[in-house]
C-alpha cells in the first residue's frame, strides 16, 4: 500500500545565511490511506510547520533545506506548480486552527463553501450551493439554507469551525491536515467537533494528520501518533501502545505533567527543566554537526 | 474576624439593553442569584464555558463591576456599592492575575518597574534602591532569577511571563487574589509548574484564591471547592473531592464526560452528545 503522505528527512529553516534557525531537523513520517495520525508537540516543536510545509503554506521567511514530501507516491517538489495547486484544497485539505480568522468576514458562508466546489469541481453556482447545503447538514448544522446566507460574524465559534470542517471535506480529499482545530473551543463543543471529524473522515474515506498539543485529543481520535520536540521525532507508534508504555522520557514526562480530572492532585509531576534543556542542546548539537558536515 | 473572607449573597448582574429608542432599557441578566462563601486560605475554582458568566463574576468580586442586585462582603464589609474612594484601601488587599501575560505586561517597561508599579501607586516605595530590592524579592518569590529586573517582557518565555504576572499581583501582599484562566494558554510542561507554584504560594503566604478555568482537570489540581456556572446560573457548588466523586447536576456530568483523558477509549467518539443528536434529528 502506498502511503498517502510520506515525509522523508524534512528540514525547514527560518531566516537566511548565518541567521538561519532550524525548525524541523530531519523529520520522517508516513500516513497510510484512511489512517488518523496525531502529531503531538508543545509550542516550538515544529508541528504546525510540518503541516504547513505539506500544504506549501510555509511563511515567506521559511524554506525547506533538505528532504522530500510525497503525496500518494508523487514527489510534491518534483511536480509542476499547476499540478501541485490542483492537489491542494482538493486532495489535500486543511482544517485551520483559528475559526475566528479563517473565514472571509465580508463574504457569506454559502459563497465561501461554493467557491471551493466551483474552483475544484467546476460545479455551477446553483449546484455548488445545493452541495453546500448537504455538506452543512453533514456537519450537523440546523437550517443549513439559512446559514448559507449568513456572514461569519453572525454564527458562533463552534459553528464556524463546523463550516471549516465542511469546506475541508467538500472535495472528498485523500488527506486532511487538521491544525489544532479545537484549541479555541469549549470542552463540550470540542467533543462535538472531534465526533464530526471522525464521522466525516469515515464517510469520505480520508486520512487525517491531526496536529495538537493535547494528549487527550490524540488518545480519543488518533490510532497512531508521532511525538515531536525541537523539530525532531522522539517517538511514534500505535496510540494505545505509546500512551500505555511510552519509551521516550519526554513522552513519559508529558503524560505525568498532564492534569487529569480522574486523579487526585498529588499525581501531577511537572516536566523536569533539565530534560527540556538536554533535548534542546541535543538538537543544537545536531545543527552544528550538519554545518560542519557541509563545509 | 470571620472565617469567610469573601461572601456573595443573591449576587446578580445585568447589562441594560434597549428594545427601542423610546422604550425603557431592560436588564439582560448574565448572572443570577449567586451565593458563594470563600473561606480564608482556601481556593475556589470557578468553572464554566463561554457565556457562563464566570468572567463577569470575577469582575464583580474585584469590584470592576457593580452588582445590579445582591451583595458582596469582603472580610465582613459590604463592598457591593462602595465608590472608588471608599474602595481604595481595599484595592491593595484584592488583586487579580490576568489570562494573557503577553498583553497585561507593558512591553516598554522593564520588569522591575512593572512589578513595583502597584507599590508606587499605593505610595509604598522609598526611592530607587527600594524599588530594585522589592522587585528582586518578588521575582525570587515566584522562582524567577533576580537579574530579570532589567528584562523586558518580550525577553521572557510564556511561563516566565505568567510568573511575572503572579509576582505583580503579590506586590501589595494581598490576602485575596482572583486568577482568570491563567494557565489556559500555556504548554503542558509549563502549566504544571505554574499550578504547583500557586499551590506553594498559597501555603506559604496564606492566600485566598479564586481560580477561574474552563478546565476541570486543572481545577482538581489546585482547588478545595468548585462552583460550576452555566448560562449565568450556579448549577453545582461544593468540595472538589465530593463533586469529582459524585457530580449531581447533569451539566457537571456532561462537562466531566467531555474532557478527553489521555487513555484510549473506543466509543468515546461514537457516543453522540445530546446536542449533536438533537441536531441530526432536525436535519434528517
Amino acid at each position: 500500500m502506498t502511503a498517502v503522505l510520506s515525509v522523508q528527512g524534512l528540514q525547514v529553516a527560518i531566516g537566511k545565511g548565518a541567521q538561519a534557525a532550524n525548525v524541523l531537523r530531519g523529520v520522517s513520517l508516513a500516513v497510510q490511506p484512511g489512517e488518523v495520525r496525531g502529531l503531538v508537540g508543545e509550542s516550538g516543536a515544529g508541528k504546525s510547520m510540518l503541516g504547513r510545509a505539506v500544504l506549501g503554506l510555509l511563511p515567506a521567511n521559511a524554506g525547506i533545506t533538505a528532504g522530500s514530501i510525497s503525496f500518494a507516491g508523487r514527489d510534491l517538489f518534483a511536480m509542476g506548480e499547476p499540478e501541485r495547486r490542483a492537489l491542494l484544497g482538493r486532495s489535500i485539505a486543511l482544517i485551520p486552527q483559528d475559526p475566528m480568522t479563517s473565514l472571509n468576514p465580508v463574504k457569506r458562508v454559502g459563497d465561501q463553501i461554493a467557491l471551493v466546489l466551483r474552483h475544484h469541481l467546476a460545479l455551477s453556482r446553483r449546484d455548488a450551493l445545493n452541495r453546500a447545503v448537504e455538506l452543512l447538514t453533514e456537519v450537523a448544522i440546523r437550517d443549513p439554507r439559512r446559514v448559507l446566507g449568513l456572514y461569519p460574524h453572525e454564527i458562533s465559534g463552534g459553528m464556524r469551525q463546523r463550516v471549516l470542517i465542511a469546506m475541508a471535506f467538500a472535495c472528498d480529499p485523500a488527506l486532511v491536515i487538521a491544525d489544532e482545530p479545537t484549541t479555541a473551543l469549549d470542552v463540550t463543543v470540542q467533543r462535538q467537533v472531534l465526533q464530526l471529524v471522525e464521522r466525516l473522515r469515515l464517510r469520505h474515506g480520508a486520512a487525517v494528520l491531526f496536529v495538537t498539543h493535547d494528549l487527550g485529543v490524540v488518545a480519543k481520535l488518533c490510532r497512531t501518533m508521532t511525538v515531536l520536540h525541537a523539530g525532531r521525532v522522539l517517538e511514534e507508534g500505535e496510540t494505545a501502545e505509546v500512551l500505555a508504555r511510552p519509551r521516550h522520557p519526554y513522552t513519559r514526562a508529558l503524560l505525568a505533567a498532564t492534569p487529569r480530572a480522574d486523579r487526585p492532585a498529588e499525581a501531577l509531576r511537572p516536566v523536569p527543566p533539565a530534560l527540556i534543556e538536554s533535548l534542546w542542546s541535543e538538537a543544537h548539537r545536531l545543527d552544528r554537526l550538519a554545518v560542519v558536515g557541509r563545509s | 474576624m470571620s472565617d469567610i473572607l469573601l461572601r456573595t449573597g443573591g449576587l446578580s448582574f445585568g447589562y441594560p439593553e434597549r428594545a427601542g429608542l423610546f422604550r425603557r432599557p431592560r436588564l439582560r441578566e448574565v448572572l443570577r442569584q449567586i451565593d458563594l462563601a470563600v473561606p480564608r486560605g482556601s481556593v475556589l475554582g470557578l468553572v464554566g464555558e463561554s457565556g457562563s458568566g464566570k468572567t463577569t463574576l470575577c469582575r464583580l468580586m474585584v469590584r470592576l463591576l457593580e452588582p445590579t442586585s445582591g451583595g458582596i462582603q469582603f472580610d465582613g464589609v459590604e463592598i457591593g456599592h462602595l465608590n472608588e474612594v471608599e474602595m481604595r484601601p481595599l484595592r491593595a488587599r484584592i488583586q487579580m492575575i490576568f489570562q494573557d501575560p503577553q498583553s497585561s505586561l507593558n512591553p516598554r517597561l522593564r520588569l522591575g518597574v512593572t512589578l513595583t508599579r502597584p507599590l508606587q501607586v499605593h505610595g509604598r516605595l522609598k526611592g530607587r534602591r527600594d524599588r530594585r530590592d522589592r522587585a528582586a524579592a518578588l521575582l525570587d518569590l515566584v522562582g524567577l532569577p533576580t537579574g530579570f529586573v532589567d528584562r523586558y517582557p518580550h525577553e521572557l518565555s510564556g511561563g516566565q511571563r505568567q510568573r511575572a504576572g503572579i509576582a505583580r499581583a503579590l506586590a501589595l501582599q494581598p490576602d485575596f487574589i482572583v486568577a482568570d484562566e491563567i494557565v489556559s494558554g500555556l504548554d503542558v510542561s509549563t502549566q504544571a509548574h505554574i499550578l504547583l507554584l500557586l499551590k506553594d504560594l498559597r501555603a506559604r503566604l496564606g492566600l485566598t484564591l479564586v481560580f477561574i478555568s474552563h478546565d476541570l482537570s486543572v481545577v482538581r489540581v489546585l482547588c478545595d471547592d468548585v462552583a460550576i456556572l452555566q448560562h449565568g446560573d450556579l448549577v453545582e457548588y461544593g468540595a472538589v473531592a465530593r463533586i469529582f466523586a459524585s457530580p449531581q447536576h447533569a451539566y457537571t456530568r456532561q462537562l466531566l464526560a467531555a474532557i478527553p483523558l489521555p487513555d484510549v477509549e473506543p466509543g468515546w467518539l461514537e457516543d453522540p452528545s445530546p446536542f449533536v443528536a438533537h441536531q441530526q434529528g432536525s436535519a434528517a
